[in-house]
């Protein structure tokens, strides 16, 4: 499968995963957000050299992995992205700390190597954070969280249309490329020569598309407004679920500063 | 060059969503005064097109390997500065949730490093200028290879900064940013060829829909006073309100003379034009050593700072103005 296309399967397998009617996709998406920005700068919050906390922390990702019947493989792919550039500014600290902390065997434990593994744990936590919220929450539940944290309406409706309109595109996009690659074969990528013109006939669509859209929208009651269907509001649970893993999130934080 | 959630401290991503909040709420109020529902939908398919067209390589001719698009330089190109940076908001929102490019608490520096820049530097210090006289071939190929290099310049030497103030890398600066910069250098010159091509294209098949300047001109800006008044009240206020804060240790020149002669002052040579040239100093410095004659208060420093500005502001304008005459006498 090509990138286009992937993006495509992925983007609909999020959605299909948001879909599912299970306890963790029911709690309120305000509360998921603030846990989930939370738990990340928590996370990142621990010092360099504290691993013992940090293998802690990993309890969220677990429980809810295991209870929200999660796929853990699915959450392994985006680890790709995040992983190198992690690995590229940690892979540096054990050649500039050399102090010893401890020996396995014949192998001595520098300060760097540690430092370098709690920076590669904190990257994949909060991918697995990240991904836990998306894969429990929609796209317009996260767009209604932002509108209970005031956020202008002016951006959440962009984020939403964006989304809405990213599988039309990359779908459209993706035929493109097809028919290119049928009349261009062997050959990576687009050649310099069509640069302007594949990209550009694309760009000039999507305008047309976004006048057309405009002009449905506007036949619809739109005013630059978007009216959006009242939400559930927080129940008890949620508030116990929030409260819950704040407190874990706090004693094992607070456990690694006073103890 | 998204930056992952491992990459900063809380207190940087907190202080990066408070300059990338800044600058969505100022462009929040611009695209409302503008009062033009369409502008909305765009935004909305513009962010899908950058997000489809992120996706699509391009091959770099001789290498064997592909660049992208750069989204920020050629939506402030079609959009503007202010609608660009939300949809670029909204594309790097959606990336970080969906493809994990980029983490959730990072996403205030993604936002500054990759929308920032290139909506707004791109468009106030490149593209408008360039494009001021009206639209031409050459002037949009220049516009979009600058703004997309300086966008990935800043951007790269902003990643870099905000992970060395988070302290996570032993690496020294100087080599991280060595690392960092000359790739990025030849980056941004693939993806403001890549955006050239694009914009070309459209400024061929249909220029009006390229961000003309001269319209925006006409529109009404800030005027010269205006400006003028709010860099003067700027000055003031970091000269005389920072110049509290200043640090009494001595700076880097002092620090490496005291190292080597063991003051933070050099001793004047012995002959008589040393002599000259001090005492012509002592009885010329208002302010010497930033405070008043034989006074050490707080005032005197605040006052300097104040003072200092203004003279500063008065050189600047006079050499702008001598400038400018001598430019006209010559035509």
């Amino acid at each position: 499968m090509n990138k286009l296309g992937g993006a495509i399967y992925e983007i609909h397998h999020m959605d299909e995963m948001a879909e599912k009617d299970q306890w963790l996709n029911r709690i309120h998406p305000l509360v998921k957000l603030i846990l989930t920005v939370c738990y990340i700068a928590v996370t990142v919050s621990f010092p360099k050299y504290n691993m013992e906390g940090l293998l802690c922390m990993g309890v969220y990702p677990i429980a809810l992995f295991i209870l929200g019947e999660i796929p853990f493989r699915d959450s392994l792919r985006r680890l790709r992205i995040v992983l190198p550039l992690v690995c590229f500014v940690g892979l540096f600290n054990p050649f500039f700390e050399r102090q010893p902390v401890l020996a396995l065997g014949g192998i001595t434990v520098t300060t760097g190597m540690v430092s370098m593994l709690t920076l590669m744990i904190k990257g994949i936590y909060s991918v697995f954070a990240s991904y836990l919220f998306i894969a429990s929450t929609s796209i317009e539940k996260i767009c209604y969280a932002m509108r209970l944290l005031h956020i202008p309406s002016v951006l959440v409706t962009q984020v939403l249309l964006t989304y809405r309109y990213i599988s039309v595109l990359l779908g459209e996009a993706n035929r493109m490329m097809q028919a290119y690659s049928l009349r261009a074969p062997n050959q990576k990528g687009v050649h310099f020569k069509v640069w302007g013109s594949l990209a550009g006939q694309l760009l000039l669509r999507s305008m047309d598309r976004a006048a057309e859209v405009y002009e449905s929208m506007t036949l619809r009651g739109y005013c630059g407004e978007f009216c959006y269907a009242a939400g559930t509001p927080c129940r008890w649970k949620d508030y116990l679920y929030l409260g819950g893993w704040c407190a874990v999130f706090l004693f094992v934080r607070g456990r690694s500063i006073f103890w | 060059m998204h930056m992952a959630d491992a990459l900063v401290s809380p207190a940087v991503a907190g202080a990066m969503y408070l300059c990338s909040t800044a600058a969505a709420a100022y462009s929040i109020k611009k695209v409302r005064l503008e009062n033009d529902t369409r502008k909305i939908p765009v935004m909305g398919v513009m962010g899908a097109f950058v997000f489809a067209a992120q996706m699509i390589n391009f091959t770099i001719p001789g290498t064997g390997s592909s660049g992208h698009l750069c989204g920020g330089m050629m939506l402030t190109a079609l959009l503007g500065p202010y609608a660009s940076f939300l949809t670029m908001i909204g594309v790097l929102l959606i990336q970080c949730l969906l493809f994990a490019d980029g983490g959730l608490l990072a996403l205030g520096c993604n936002i500054w490093n990759m929308a920032f820049y290139g909506c707004f530097l791109g468009y106030f210090l490149i593209w408008r200028p360039m494009q001021k006289n009206g639209l031409a071939k050459g002037k949009v190929i220049a516009a979009s290879i600058l703004g997309s290099m300086a966008a990935l310049q800043l951007g790269a030497f902003s990643v870099t900064l905000e992970t060395m103030v988070s302290g996570i890398t032993e690496l020294p600066f100087s080599i991280f940013a060595g690392a960092m910069q000359p790739i990025h250098l030849a980056i941004g010159f693939v993806e403001g060829l890549i955006t050239a091509a694009v914009l070309l294209f459209v400024y061929e098949a249909r220029p009006e829909m390229l961000d003309s300047p001269q319209e925006a001109k006409r529109e009404g800006r800030l005027s010269f006073l205006h400006t003028m008044a709010v860099l003067g009240i700027a000055a003031a206020l970091v000269g005389g309100g920072l110049s509290l804060a200043a640090s009494a240790n001595p700076d880097g020149l002092e620090w490496s003379i005291e190292r080597v002669t063991g003051s933070t002052e050099l001793n004047a040579g012995n002959g008589s034009a040393y002599a000259v040239a001090e005492q012509i100093q002592k009885s010329t410095a208002l302010l010497p050593d930033y405070a008043f004659k034989g006074s050490e208060s707080a005032l005197g420093t605040t006052f300097s700072g104040v003072a200092g500005s203004i003279a500063v502001l008065a050189v600047c304008v006079g050499v702008c103005f001598g400038f400018r005459f001598f430019r006209r006498k010559r035509q």
